[in-house]
């Protein structure tokens, strides 16, 4: 593989990355926002999470999966649950990947 | 804004501050980011080129899924197009997050928005919403959260030729795992649940039609509209 091209691609990767990273702020510091506004942004974080995990959990190759291998989908139920008591990050991910880890390696997933 | 005085003692403290407060967001990247070396190494990226795209990019899905289509052998204008739309999300945490930074200064908001990822974002909309906008912080934890995905990927990137799979240490979990974490952080009412189910199952039907690049965008605009326009009448 060249290593010039592929260095020339991370450069105009990098550029369509931070564009619409940087683009919104810089617009919107100049204006105060309007209140409904606010109100649509507060759901954000909530709404951009879900649905990057959602798909993930729930869809393997494009078709929904709720059979017993699928230990994506049954491993975040205790994570969840672990998020939600403990609020602890920390904990939820190593659980998460604890959980993914020793399924494969006892089903052979 | 106030400005502190900030002796060595204290500066001591932030510092220490700001790495507990990445800490377990650092627990999501090292697995993720060496995910992303060892794949990058069995793409035939130069162990340079995977620790530049880090430094460049700083976007886990999107490198991932770039590292997928270079050894695919995709042209680099797809690779470049894919990136774009893929991170076009942070359209919506860029302008969730400007009503806390308007005062920082423009130099200041573009030098923060370079490292605006998706767990940064969540951290930070935390932080800010309870009041916490310290500036040295704010960009301390940006720092320190880019060095560990950068030494991870650079790690990855080293290690990759011996790692055969990245699934028996369950490392394509960890960006699940860590959705998980930071939703459970960000739904503090009812609510907020509700309109996260709602999202994940408009994004769930999106891929399902085929519009797996569109997804994230397409639900979360869709999502975001729907609780808002829940809270605003119930509240009539």
């Amino acid at each position: 593989m060249d290593q010039k091209i592929v260095f020339l691609t991370i450069l105009g990767m990098a550029a369509v990355t931070y564009i619409p990273r940087a683009a919104p702020m810089l617009a919107l510091a100049a204006r105060g926002i309007p209140e409904p506004v606010m109100r649509w942004l507060s759901y954000i974080p909530v709404a951009v999470l879900s649905a990057m995990l959602a798909p993930s959990l729930l869809l393997r190759e494009g078709s929904f999966d709720f059979g017993m291998d699928n230990l994506f989908l049954w491993a975040a139920l205790p994570a969840f649950a672990l998020a939600i008591k403990t609020r602890s990050f920390f904990g939820t991910v190593a659980l998460g990947m604890g959980l993914v880890a020793a399924g494969r390696f006892f089903l052979g997933g | 804004m106030q400005e502190r005085v900030i002796d060595s003692g204290k500066d001591r403290g932030a510092v220490f501050q700001a790495a507990r407060k990445i800490a377990p967001l650092a627990m999501g990247y090292i697995p993720v980011g060496m995910a992303f070396g060892v794949l990058a190494q069995k793409a035939g990226l130069s162990v340079l080129n995977a620790v530049l795209m880090s430094v460049f990019v700083y976007a886990g899905s999107a490198q991932l899924i770039a590292v997928g289509m270079f050894a695919a052998g995709a042209p680099p204008v797809s690779i470049i197009l894919t990136t774009f739309v893929v991170n076009l999300r942070h359209l919506l945490m860029s302008a969730a997050l400007a009503p806390h930074l308007s005062k920082w200064g423009l130099g200041r908001m573009a030098a923060f928005c370079y490292q605006l990822t998706d767990e940064t974002f969540a951290l930070h909309s935390m932080r800010f919403a309870e009041g916490d906008r310290d500036r040295r912080q704010t960009f301390m934890i940006n720092a320190m959260a880019q060095t560990v995905w950068i030494l991870s990927s650079w790690a990855g990137a080293l290690a990759g030729s011996g790692v055969p799979d990245v699934k028996p240490l369950a490392l394509d979990y960890a960006l699940p795992a860590m959705f998980i974490g930071l939703l459970a952080m960000q739904a503090e009412n009812g609510l907020k649940w509700l309109t996260a189910g709602f999202t994940g199952l408009t994004a769930v039907v999106l891929v399902q039609a085929g519009l797996d690049q569109w997804s994230v965008i397409v639900a979360t605009v869709i999502g975001a509209t729907f609780g808002a326009g829940v809270e605003t009448w119930t509240k009539k």
